[in-house]
């Protein structure tokens, strides 16, 4: 076994065991700092062992092992071990590895997320811990990723730990009747984290924009774990197919391009088959909810041939039903949109009017952008032109800025 | 584990007589719920704020003066201990909690020795 290969295979395997043994070492000792400490030492272990003596036939079993006995050793070194020997000492001398064999035992990852994204935490910090006890991403990145120091993102950190272990937050895939609230408070936990890469403008980090590819990859293992749960297929469909049109979002000047401007050729079709194929799965269970409707409509989009070709009618009762189910201002708002697209702009501009009046969006720099659009779609020109600097002073972002600015324009010419 | 269980509520809110029997019927109900699962430790019902006094000591000079720590929207209005398997749980009876309804209960984990 060459030295290249088996430094190539630690690496491997810290793609996708370390939440494994990480999850594992926490269920096992009930010390978070312990269990990512010792995971590292395993994997330290590793780099210095498998280019010498091979590696091993089960890599993970091997990292999950060399870990647990490291923090055995720990434990019964330290004086709180020695406490902690009383309690636990017995199961660690007669210590069995029936969960080695995951079939049919919970996995411990999937504690080990439910426990991250319990919401008694502050939410940066379920979204910190998450990243680095299972994905494996180090302080540093991570706190680059939300560009903070990472002082503070060591401390953001330690507060979350020890919060959980403090307050008794428990280990475990919450009990059925908790179930729905709690898978809720997950999905949007990974649904923030991607749409923190997704705003993420070309210039930027690639570590922030690696959060997408962090928030499919937990979204794919939430989904294999749960494969009953629609929503949680549901969200992984939608990750996937706004990923998907992530190479066409965005022109060589890294301005954003609008959905109906976009060169659909740059759009991965593989992921969008996937995407879809996950969809209907979910769908097939018979229970719809916010997620799978916003996949469904981001696949009427992704699915189109053309701008023109989009199924906007459809996109209409999507946008029905998940207005029943969430009806937010920003659901209807979209709403509006899509019943522009299908009976015309004064049918959306009725709805957006409705809209305003609510109060709702007021200050939300997308109702006066939108509504600036339909008036130039209606040739209202003056009145599209106030409505879009409206928008312009309210616009969060300069890429968003830039955009308007050049509608404006346009509306003017 | 044992947990404090701090009822906070707004208590210039003024509410009728109706509403008044109604809630300590609710506040019955909530002990006797808590005492059946034998999860209660320890329960106070405070005074209203109007009768607190503050009381601190700087340099050695005691400063004596009326009124409640904080402004605050929401004041104390009681606490219970409870003892508890994890929060999971004492966040379930948090819930069940009549203040819940239209004040705000904190949570907090006691410190054990």
């Amino acid at each position: 076994m060459g030295g290249l290969s088996a430094e190539q295979a630690v690496s491997d395997a810290f793609r996708t065991e370390w939440g494994r043994v990480v999850a594992h070492l926490i269920r096992v000792t009930g010390n978070w700092d312990l269990a990512e400490e010792c995971a590292q030492d395993a994997f330290t272990k590793a780099l210095e062992r498998w280019p010498r003596d091979g590696v091993p036939d089960n890599p993970g079993g091997w990292l999950k092992v060399t870990a647990r006995n490291r923090a055995f050793d720990r434990l019964r070194r330290t004086q709180v071990g020695e406490n902690k020997l009383q309690e636990v000492g017995k199961s660690m001398s007669e210590y069995q590895e029936p969960q080695d064999n995951e079939d049919g035992i919970e996995d411990d990852r999937l504690r080990l997320i439910f426990t991250c994204c319990h919401p008694a935490l502050p939410i940066e910090g379920q979204v910190a811990l998450t990243l680095r006890t299972l994905c494996g991403l180090t302080t540093v990145e991570i706190a680059r990723a939300f560009m903070v120091p990472t002082e503070t993102m060591a401390k953001r950190l330690v507060r979350t730990r020890h919060k959980i272990q403090d307050a008794g937050i428990p280990y475990r895939v919450p009990p059925d009747h908790q179930l729905p609230e709690r898978l809720r408070a997950v999905l949007a936990v990974l649904y923030g984290l991607f749409n923190e890469g997704y705003s993420a403008s070309s210039g930027a980090d690639l570590i922030r924009r690696n959060l997408c590819a962090e928030a499919i990859r937990l979204a794919s293992l939430l989904a294999e774990l749960m494969p009953d749960e629609p929503e949680t297929l549901g969200l992984l469909s939608l990750l996937l197919l706004h990923d998907a049109r992530r190479p066409a979002r965005l022109d060589s000047e890294g301005e954003l391009v609008t959905l109906e401007d976009q060169d659909r050729s740059l759009w991965d079709r593989a992921a969008i088959d996937g995407a879809c194929a996950l969809l209907e799965r979910a769908m097939r269970l018979h229970r719809a909810g916010a997620y799978q409707l916003q996949a469904a409509i981001a696949a009427c989009h992704a699915t189109a041939e053309t701008a023109d070709a989009t199924d906007w009618a459809e996109i209409v009762i999507l946008y029905d039903r998940l207005a029943q189910l969430v009806g937010t201002p920003v659901v209807r708002l979209n709403r509006a949109v899509a019943v522009a697209m299908a009976l015309g702009p004064q049918a959306g501009l009725d709805l957006v009017d409705e809209i305003e009046v609510d109060g709702e969006l007021a200050g939300y720099y997308l109702l006066p952008a939108t509504r600036a659009d339909l008036l130039r779609r209606l040739g209202r020109t003056a009145e599209a032109r106030s409505a879009y600097a409206q928008a312009l002073e309210l616009a969060p972002t300069d890429a968003e800025r830039r955009y308007l600015d050049r509608r404006l324009a346009e509306a003017s010419s | 584990m044992q947990y404090a269980l701090f009822v906070c509520s707004d208590e210039s809110q003024e509410i009728s007589e109706e509403e008044v029997q109604a809630r300590w019927r609710a506040f019955m109900s909530f002990q006797e719920d808590m005492e059946a699962r034998d999860a209660l430790v320890f329960l106070q019902r405070l005074q209203p704020t109007s009768t607190a006094t503050k009381v601190s000591k700087r340099s050695g000079d005691l400063v004596i003066s009326d009124g409640p720590f904080a402004e605050t929207r929401e004041q104390i209005a009681g606490f219970y201990v409870l003892e508890c398997r994890n929060l999971d749980e004492a966040l379930e009876i948090a819930a069940r909690n009549p203040v819940a309804e239209f004040g705000t209960v904190e949570v907090r984990p006691v410190w054990a020795d």
